[in-house]
């Protein structure tokens, strides 16, 4: 394969166009952490057929790309250069597009401004990824990078940033987003956090708390004290906060967290209970599912200002699991209106809701992918559970991942890979063997793996890039 | 958690030892010696002498046969300790998706609610919860533990 043709500009030509990165925060009470200080030698953004990604690109030829540790004078700057091309390295490899060269394989240490492309080329390089780092006094550092195509040894892409040195892993995830998208052609995920839900303990004590880490499985943060069992969490489109469902006063309902503060709140007052909250696109309201005195659920949608709900169903049925299309005028939910647990598309303001799902088994958990395409879902057949995807019609369905327990998948920002979780059975009857573990696999159903955290985990989702 | 399971179990034998509600209601022959240590009215009675949870069919929400004789047992038993509330908790076994399972457990507990307030016990003396699948009584992965795990717990508020 060829990368994307893109005219270099040389290095000399410093643009001093900036592109601006908003951020989120961090930590309770973080000021900005760094501002991409210039972009230079900006070229056009690649696009067209050519850089379309292939479905199976996963499988076939993944680039392959050499990340050697970034420079750094001192030893602040020295260790964050390798650690920074470490986790850029981590991500690219862990996406299965890239082939992240062993730096054993490194024919020159680091290299100057030019690289010299021919021993690149040597070891089968096709991208390359330089950078420095340096210190800027106190805790402030400068990080740069220029990404290489090697055979035409070109300039792709040069950037640089000014953050604080606790801010050093954004800067690999940022900096991982930019190869992914000027090598591939779409947006990248790396830059992003999963919300999930942390087990520990014996099963019939369970603790289950609310946790947070990036996409990587760093920076993890418990966000809820395991004093009451937390559920079903899930992002706000832009804002920083998550919608989860807590049995916090053994009174089970839908609380809004924020993640700056620590805060909490009930989304409402509502009589029954109140579970499986999903943000609407535009981020304004969330849809839900409320049981109701008779034992059914009907899925409702509540104004984010108002706080008013309005009734979207009211089937005599078990309604859960909404998920708006990302355009926001159709709702994927589950439903055993018909006799056992399958899949429905209702306008968004409810009404003509359609079934989709027609394999054998039952389906649940839809969600709808941020590319519109595709929904993916959980599908129970016999004593086999399994992770699929199917078009909005319902059609093309093609299995991606099948065991004794997989459950609740949920789409990276750019569509291209989804996170679930797998459950191994207890062995004995006090439970021993029982575990619970993130994995995440391409939509091609390539390249399936854990998703490292420090306690069993399960219902993930994925959060939005920051705007 | 152990006093749980063997609180399942005699439920069980109770059951199997009784064939009508009413000679259920008067005592277990079984438990006599549960009898002499417990306070009449309370849980441990419930448990020990009425049975405190009726189970159900894998998916399932209907009552069966046997959970019938339980609430009949119970409808009785609230009947004589009229200002015992109770909280009826519906719960799922592990081989269902969460949230579904959350609904389900719902549909569990009131059904269990249904038959109590058929029989003629004050709605108004019932609340319902549902635990989904997060509070097995048993932790194996298989059909004992399954079937211990689709039930309906009664517990005195």
């Amino acid at each position: 394969m060829t990368l994307p043709l893109i005219p270099s500009m040389p290095l000399t030509d410093l643009n001093s166009k900036t592109f601006s990165v908003s951020r989120r925060g961090l930590a309770i009470g973080a000021a900005a952490l760094f501002l991409p200080e210039r972009a230079f030698a900006q070229a056009p953004q690649p696009g067209g057929a050519d850089t379309a990604i292939v479905v199976d690109r996963a499988r076939t030829d993944p680039i392959p790309i050499a990340v050697p540790a970034f420079a750094g004078a001192d030893g602040d700057a020295g260790r964050l250069g390798r650690d920074i091309a470490g986790v850029i390295n981590n991500n690219l490899a862990r996406s299965g597009l890239f082939r992240a060269i062993d730096s054993a394989a490194f024919i020159n240490g680091a290299p100057g401004d030019v690289p010299n492309f021919a021993n690149w080329k040597g070891i089968g390089a096709q991208a390359l990824v330089t950078g420095r780092v340096e210190s800027q006094g106190g805790d402030k550092v400068r990080v740069e990078f220029r990404l290489w195509d090697v055979l035409p040894g070109q300039q792709i892409q040069g950037t640089a940033y000014s953050t604080t040195l606790s801010n050093w892993r954004r800067i690999a995830h940022i900096i991982s987003d930019v190869i992914y998208e000027r090598m591939l052609g779409e947006k990248g995920y790396f830059d992003t956090r999963v919300v999930y839900i942390a087990g520990t303990g014996p099963r019939d004590r369970r603790i289950k708390r609310l946790a947070v880490m990036d996409q990587d499985g760093e920076n993890n943060r418990f966000l809820t004290d395991g004093s009451w069992i937390a559920k079903s969490p899930r992002f706000h489109p832009t804002r920083d906060q998550i919608a989860f469902m807590s049995y916090a006063n053994n009174r089970p309902r839908i609380y809004l967290f924020d993640l700056g503060s620590g805060r909490q709140q009930p989304l409402g007052d509502f009589s029954g209970l109140t579970l499986s909250p999903r943000f609407a696109p535009d981020g304004n309201s969330v849809v839900m599912s409320q049981t109701t005195q008779n034992g059914n659920s009907d899925i409702y949608s509540v104004d984010l200002g108002s706080r008013g709900a309005r009734k979207l169903t009211d089937s005599g049925s078990i309604d859960v699991s909404p998920c708006y299309s990302p355009d926001g005028t159709q709702i994927v939910f589950n439903s055993d209106r018909g006799g056992d647990q399958q899949l429905y598309v209702m306008g968004a303001g409810g009404g003509g809701a359609k079934r989709i799902s027609f394999g054998s088994g039952r389906y649940a958990t839809p969600v709808w992918s941020p590319r519109g395409d595709l929904i993916a879902f959980t599908r129970i057949n016999g004593g086999t559970f399994s992770i699929g995807v199917m078009r909005p019609d319902g059609s093309g369905e093609r299995i991606l991942s099948e065991s004794f327990y997989v459950e609740g998948p949920t789409f990276a920002p750019n569509g291209r890979v989804l996170m679930f979780w797998r459950e191994t059975p207890a062995r004995d009857n006090r439970g021993s063997g029982f575990s619970a573990r993130l994995v995440s696999i391409d939509i091609t159903g390539f390249n399936e793996r854990q998703v490292a955290t420090p306690t069993d985990a399960s219902e993930p989702a994925w959060g939005p890039l920051p705007g | 958690m152990n006093f749980k399971i063997l609180g399942a179990f005699a439920a069980v034998s109770l059951l199997a030892a009784c064939t009508t509600p009413d000679t259920a209601a008067t005592g277990g022959n079984g438990a006599t010696a549960g009898t002499s240590t417990v306070t009449p009215g309370s849980q441990e009675d419930l448990v020990a002498n009425v049975g405190d949870r009726v189970f159900y069919e894998y998916n399932k929400s209907s009552l069966p046969t046997e959970g019938r004789g339980t609430l009949d047992r119970q409808a009785a038993w609230l009947g004589k300790y009229a200002s015992n509330n109770v909280q009826l908790a519906g719960n799922c076994d592990e081989r269902g998706t969460e949230e579904y399972n959350i609904a389900l457990g719902q549909r569990r507990a009131s059904a269990a609610r249904d038959y109590l307030v058929a029989k003629g016990v004050s709605s108004t003396r019932i609340t319902t919860i549902s635990y989904g699948k997060d509070r097995p009584v048993a932790l194996g992965s298989n059909e004992a533990a399954y079937a211990q795990n689709r039930n309906a717990i009664t517990s005195v508020r």
